[in-house]
């Protein structure tokens, strides 16, 4: 078969088509959104009816995932690392029902924080739920690895968890494909109870995953993605994971490395091979992407046995990515001096595109807001949050998506009134309603600007899951009609803008200002999908 | 043969098409490829760039290591600096345009800019966006630019043409044209800059 030349997230979305997936389950997130997005696109994935539209958040993507494994068939889970921190509970206790279906679900992490507010460690998380988890080094092993993860994931009954990280997720390199597989039939488990975690029967459950965890440790010896290379040089042993064995390799091009490598791509990793590594060898040098997992096993918690190296001891600095210079230090060789970067380089950070509504809406909200002393908006994540930089300066928070609204009511309890949330309309369906019924409830005297732009802007331009329903959910948790505004954020209707927002300021209760206007960059793309629709019809 | 290729611009710049294009040709040679794109936050009028690595053998690392790239191609003047540091000192090449894209309060005077690349070894700076004028469209001047780079890729120019006509095909024969005349005129330029550099 020819070889396709795919990102490491499109070669997982490859990979579960090819392993016989029935639906996808995701919300957006970089590095993770390509995963669903090619399978959307994919020919094959329509006419095997792939179920792939977005769901409203992760954890009912999650969820949604659970309840396909149940009725038998194979269901893939998507999205960035702390997309799982939303998903949690419904991860966790997923590892406890077990799986029925194949159920894989793929957290994409990204160290140095490229874009996003922490570089959290995926890994962590299948510990917690003591799943195996998959972490695939090249774009050829992360397709591969997605076909195992469904076999892995229906021999043992259980979620399997596959971690990616940005330099895989979205680097392109080219990969051949395997056979396709048929799909599940709807079936559904032998025990009608198995998902049923009341107490009594969680425990029998907990004892079933608790059991299977040296098979999980074995298997990743018998599946080769745990390996022992040898090397004749003991003064060092190297244990490199995922795709910090890349940067090993890049290292020593085209000869053999004098040390023996344990290469590491599946956990939890068997005592078995660690010890086969650890006796002959003096010292050992841990190379991982992320936090330093397998290092703190390593060297427990008395550390009293061989030398260990790796972010612990400052030998790879604790924060950010690796690469190929840092990988080159740690392992004591000389690492070339390039050119100076030039002083009068100055940065560039990302802006709100030309033209996007969020300058109206934040420019007429600055201006009602210059009676008020400073600090008052609490924000939230998305192409708004840019808000934060010159020259608008408008937001003082982003912590977590759906945040704004329930820090408002917060802030506004301890006496900052009036409070004022700043959310976009994606960030409201996946987690802001509740909040906002929260300070219905509390009568909170908080404004809520709401940006309708008619999608998801940051990640791409995705479907938004409130669309043309945003009114209806805000009456319907019990803001008042009066109190519902909606504004067009353009430069012309300024005035009256600030006027609406200086009278909901006023007001000391919920009110809910949606800013509407159609996001630029969605609003061209469609047009010219429109204009190109027009001239096949017109050819 | 081993190419590592760090492309440089500003988000909206097109130096993800530059990647297709050389990528498409690198293939279509027999060769072996990794790319690593900047997706997400930095689209948006910020920094961008991209590891691109070509070669014969089995290529290792998504990541070009620093003080080892072959070449940096940057559409941007200033964005060719911030990657000053991954160039291979005894080796590497920079071509740049040389027209600014100022969407900073800050930025700095364009001719100190130049004065900092003219002081590398090995470089060529050329006014992309004139040249692309000529060709037709502006637009193009991403195309100048890898057409500067060519000469220093170890690729077949024919391999950049059909490359060209494979991906800008499906948008008409006029885009297709005036992409050609593009990476010619880019070509053109650095192989008299060459030339007057051997006399
Ligand atoms: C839990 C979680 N999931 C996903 C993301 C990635 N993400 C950041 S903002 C955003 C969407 C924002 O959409 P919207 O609120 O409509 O604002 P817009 O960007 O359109 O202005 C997404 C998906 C995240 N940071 N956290
Ligand atoms: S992508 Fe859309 S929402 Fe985001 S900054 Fe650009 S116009 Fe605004």
């Amino acid at each position: 078969m020819d070889k396709l030349l795919l990102l490491g997230d499109e070669a997982v979305a490859q990979g579960a088509i090819d392993a016989g997936l029935s639906g996808v389950y995701a919300y957006p997130g970089t590095p993770s959104t390509e995963i669903t997005e090619y399978i959307q696109a994919s020919k094959e994935a329509k006419g095997r009816n792939i179920v792939s539209d977005w769901s409203a958040n992760e954890k009912t993507a999650m969820e949604t995932a659970i309840g396909m494994s149940y009725a038998g068939k194979k269901a893939l889970v998507c999205m960035k690392h702390v997309g799982l921190n939303v998903a949690a509970d419904a991860f966790v206790n997923s590892a406890m029902t077990g799986a029925h279906g194949g159920l894989v679900v793929v957290s994409a992490d990204d160290p140095s924080m490229h874009s996003s507010q922490n570089e959290q460690d995926s890994r962590f998380y299948g510990k917690f739920a003591q799943i195996p988890v998959l972490e695939p080094s090249n774009q050829q092993e992360a397709y591969d690895m997605t076909r195992y993860a469904f076999d892995l994931s229906e021999k043992y009954g259980t979620p399997v968890m596959l971690r990616l990280t940005t330099r895989l997720s979205h680097s392109r390199a080219g990969i051949i494909r395997k056979e396709m597989k048929e799909q599940n039939k709807m079936s559904l488990p032998s025990d009608l109870k198995q998902f049923v975690l009341l107490p009594a029967i969680a425990r029998k459950r907990y004892n079933t995953l608790l059991a299977k965890q040296d098979a999980f440790a074995e298997e990743g010896i018998q599946s080769e993605n745990n390996i022992l290379i040898d090397g004749k040089d003991k003064s060092m042993g190297i244990i490199a994971s995922g795709i910090a064995y890349n940067y090993l390799l890049e290292n020593f091009p085209g000869e053999t490395i004098p040390y023996p490598v344990l290469k590491i791509s599946q956990y939890p990793v068997s005592k078995k091979v660690i010890k086969s590594l650890y006796d002959q060898v003096e010292s050992i040098l841990v190379l991982e992407e992320g936090y330093p997992i397998i290092e703190e096993g390593l060297r427990g918690i008395l550390d009293e046995g061989k030398t260990i190296k790796g972010r612990m001891d400052d030998t790879l600095p604790m924060a950010g990515e690796l690469n190929p210079r840092k990988v080159r230090k740690a392992l004591g060789m000389e690492t070339p001096e390039g050119y100076a970067i030039p002083e009068i380089l100055e940065g560039r950070p990302p802006l709100l595109c030309d033209g996007c509504p969020h300058w109206d809406s934040f420019g007429a909200l600055n201006e009602a807001l210059t009676s008020y002393s400073k600090g008052r908006v609490l924000s939230d994540i998305g192409c708004y949050t840019l808000s934060a930089l010159p020259p608008l300066n408008s937001i003082n928070s982003c912590v977590d998506m759906g945040a704004s609204i329930t820090m408002a009511i917060g802030a506004a309890e301890a006496g900052l009134v009036p409070a004022v949330a700043a959310i976009g309309d994606s960030t409201f369906t996946h987690s802001g309603m509740t909040g906002l019924l929260d300070a219905v409830n509390k009568k909170a005297p908080i404004t809520v600007l709401l940006m309708d732009n008619a999608t998801t802007g940051m990640t791409g331009g995705q479907d938004s899951a409130g669309f043309g329903k945003l009114e209806n959910i805000i009456l319907g948790l019990g803001v008042e009609q009066e109190h519902v505004r909606v504004i067009n954020p353009l430069r012309r209707h300024h005035d009256d803008n600030v006027n609406v927002f200086k009278e909901e300021l006023a007001f000391e209760g919920v009110s809910v200002i949606i800013a509407r206007r159609e996001c630029i960059q969605t609003l061209a793309r469609r047009m010219k999908q429109k204009h190109a629709k027009k001239e096949t019809a017109a050819s | 043969m081993k190419k590592d290729i760090i492309l440089a611009g500003v988000g909206g710049q097109g130096i993800l098409t530059i990647a297709t294009i050389i990528g498409t040709a690198a293939l279509s040679e027999g060769l072996q490829l990794k790319q690593a794109e900047v997706h997400g936050m930095s689209q948006r009028g910020g920094d961008v760039q991209s590891h691109l690595r070509i070669s014969s053998d089995p290529i290792a690392s998504d990541l070009i290591a620093e003080a080892s790239a072959d070449m940096i191609i940057s559409v941007e003047p200033m964005e060719s600096l911030r990657y000053f540091n991954m160039l291979n000192t005894e080796t590497g090449w920079l071509v740049s345009s040389m027209n600014p894209f100022k969407n900073i309060s800050n930025y700095p005077v364009v001719e100190d800019i130049l004065t900092e690349i003219w002081k590398l070894p090995r470089y060529v700076t050329l006014d992309a966006d004139k040249i692309a004028k000529e060709q037709g469209t502006v637009k193009a001047a991403n195309i100048v630019v890898l057409g500067a780079a060519v000469p220093f890729l170890g690729l077949k120019y024919s391999s950049f043409e059909d490359a060209i006509r494979k991906i800008f095909g499906r948008k008409g024969t006029y885009l297709v044209e005036v992409n050609l005349n593009a990476l010619k005129a880019g070509y053109d330029f650095t192989q008299e800059k060459l030339a007057k550099s051997k006399v």
